[in-house]
C-alpha cells in the first residue's frame, strides 16, 4: 500500500551510492525481501518505471530475493517455515520466535561505464495496456 | 563493463534514523510516548478518550491523530480535554517518522508528559514504520474475528502491549478467545494484554493503571 515511499527510498539509496561510484548508470538493483515485510514486487516495479525515469538508474531492472518467514521453536529447537497455525508442527508448542522474514533491504546494485541505450529502442511494443 | 556494487542497506533506514531522532527530542522534554495501531473501527479514538478523562488530572496528555482526511478524530481528543494535532496523510497507509516529527514542531513538549499517537486504521503498514515512541499498543476487537493474530502475524509480533477492546460484545459473537491468545502467545510470548470494553468500562482499570506506570518510566 506504501509501495511508492517505498520505492522512492530505493532510488534514493540506488543514486546515493551510484554517485559514489562515479556518477556511473545502474542495470541492476538487487533486493532482499523478507515475506513478513508486506511489500508487493510487482507494485515496486510499477513505481520504479515511473520515479526512476530520467535518472541515471532508469530502466534498472530489480531482482527480487524473497526470504520465507523462519521460526524456531523454544520448546524442540525445530525451525520451520510459517505455519496456519503458527505452532510448532512438531512439538505444537506456541513458544516459538520469528528469526527471519521481516527483511527488507538493498543488497547490492550493478553499474555500467556504458552509455545509455536510447530508450526509444527499448520499447516494447508488445506489451499492451 | 558491469560492476557489482555491496550496497547492504534498509530501504526504510532513513525512517529508522528520524524514529531515532523524535525519540530523542521526546527524552529531552521528558515525554512518553504511545503509539496506538489497530484496524478501523477497533476502538482506538475510544480508547484514547476514555484515557484522557481517567488520567487527564495526573498526566498532561497530547494526541497526534494520523487520519487519511478529517479532524473527526482530534476534535474527540481535545473535546476529551487534550491538547490534539490532527495530521492529514493525504493517502498514505501508516504515519512515519516525519510526519510525527512534523506533529511534535507543532506541539509544546514542556506541557506534555505523555503523547498518545493515533496511527492510520489498518493492520499491515504501521507495523513496518518506527516512529520514535516509546511503547507499541495493538488494539483488537472482538468483531474483527479471532484469527486476525494469524492473518497479521507482522502486527501482533511487533507491539508491547495488546488491549482486546469490546468484551461486552462477546456474548453475541463467535469469537474463541483460547484460539485467538494462541496465536497471540506463538507470535508475542508474554505480551501484556488488557481485554477490556469502553462502553462498559470493564477491564479498564487495568490498562489505566499500566499507562500510568509506564509513563512514569522511560523518561530521560
Amino acid at each position: 500500500m506504501h509501495e511508492l515511499m517505498v520505492t522512492e527510498n530505493i532510488l534514493e539509496i540506488t543514486l546515493r551510492h551510484a554517485k559514489q561510484a562515479g556518477d556511473v548508470r545502474v542495470t541492476d538493483l538487487y533486493l532482499v525481501v523478507g515475506e513478513l515485510s508486506s511489500v508487493i514486487d510487482d507494485s515496486v516495479q510499477f513505481y520504479w518505471d515511473f520515479v526512476s525515469e530520467g535518472t541515471s538508474a532508469e530502466g534498472a531492472k530489480l531482482h527480487f530475493r524473497r526470504i520465507p518467514a523462519e521460526f524456531t521453536c523454544n520448546n524442540c529447537g525445530k525451525t520451520y517455515h510459517l505455519t496456519d497455525n503458527l505452532t510448532c508442527p512438531e512439538c505444537e508448542s506456541s513458544d516459538t520466535r520469528i528469526i527471519a522474514g521481516r527483511e527488507f533491504s538493498l543488497e547490492a546494485i550493478e553499474v555500467s561505464e556504458d552509455l545509455p541505450e536510447s530508450p526509444l529502442v527499448v520499447a516494447d511494443p508488445g506489451e499492451g495496456p | 563493463m558491469s560492476q557489482r556494487i555491496t550496497v547492504v542497506e534498509k530501504i526504510l533506514g532513513a525512517n529508522e534514523q528520524l524514529a531515532a531522532e523524535n525519540n530523542k527530542i521526546l527524552n529531552r522534554s521528558g515525554v512518553f510516548g504511545l503509539n496506538l495501531m489497530a484496524s478501523p473501527g477497533a476502538g482506538k479514538t475510544s480508547l484514547i478518550e476514555n484515557t484522557i478523562r481517567r488520567l487527564g488530572d495526573q498526566l498532561r496528555i497530547a494526541v497526534v491523530d494520523g487520519d487519511i482526511a478529517t479532524s473527526i478524530d482530534a476534535d474527540r481528543a481535545a473535546a476529551a480535554g487534550a491538547i490534539a494535532v490532527q495530521i492529514n496523510t493525504g493517502g498514505e497507509c501508516h504515519l512515519d517518522a516525519v510526519m510525527l516529527g512534523q506533529a511534535l514542531d507543532a506541539l509544546d513538549l514542556t506541557l506534555v508528559d505523555l503523547l498518545i499517537v493515533e496511527n492510520v486504521g489498518n493492520l499491515i503498514c504501521p507495523a513496518n514504520f518506527q516512529l520514535g515512541t516509546h511503547k507499541s499498543v495493538l488494539i483488537a476487537s472482538i468483531p474483527e474475528g479471532d484469527d486476525k493474530p494469524y492473518k497479521y502475524p507482522g502486527m501482533y509480533q511487533g507491539v508491547d502491549a495488546l488491549v482486546i477492546n469490546k468484551t461486552d460484545l462477546l456474548p453475541y459473537i463467535d469469537f474463541d478467545m483460547d484460539y485467538f491468545r494462541r496465536g497471540v502467545e506463538a507470535l508475542n510470548p508474554n505480551l501484556i494484554t488488557f481485554p477490556l470494553s469502553c462502553k462498559t468500562r470493564e477491564g479498564m482499570d487495568s490498562w489505566l493503571d499500566w499507562v500510568a506506570e509506564v509513563s512514569a518510566e522511560d523518561q530521560g
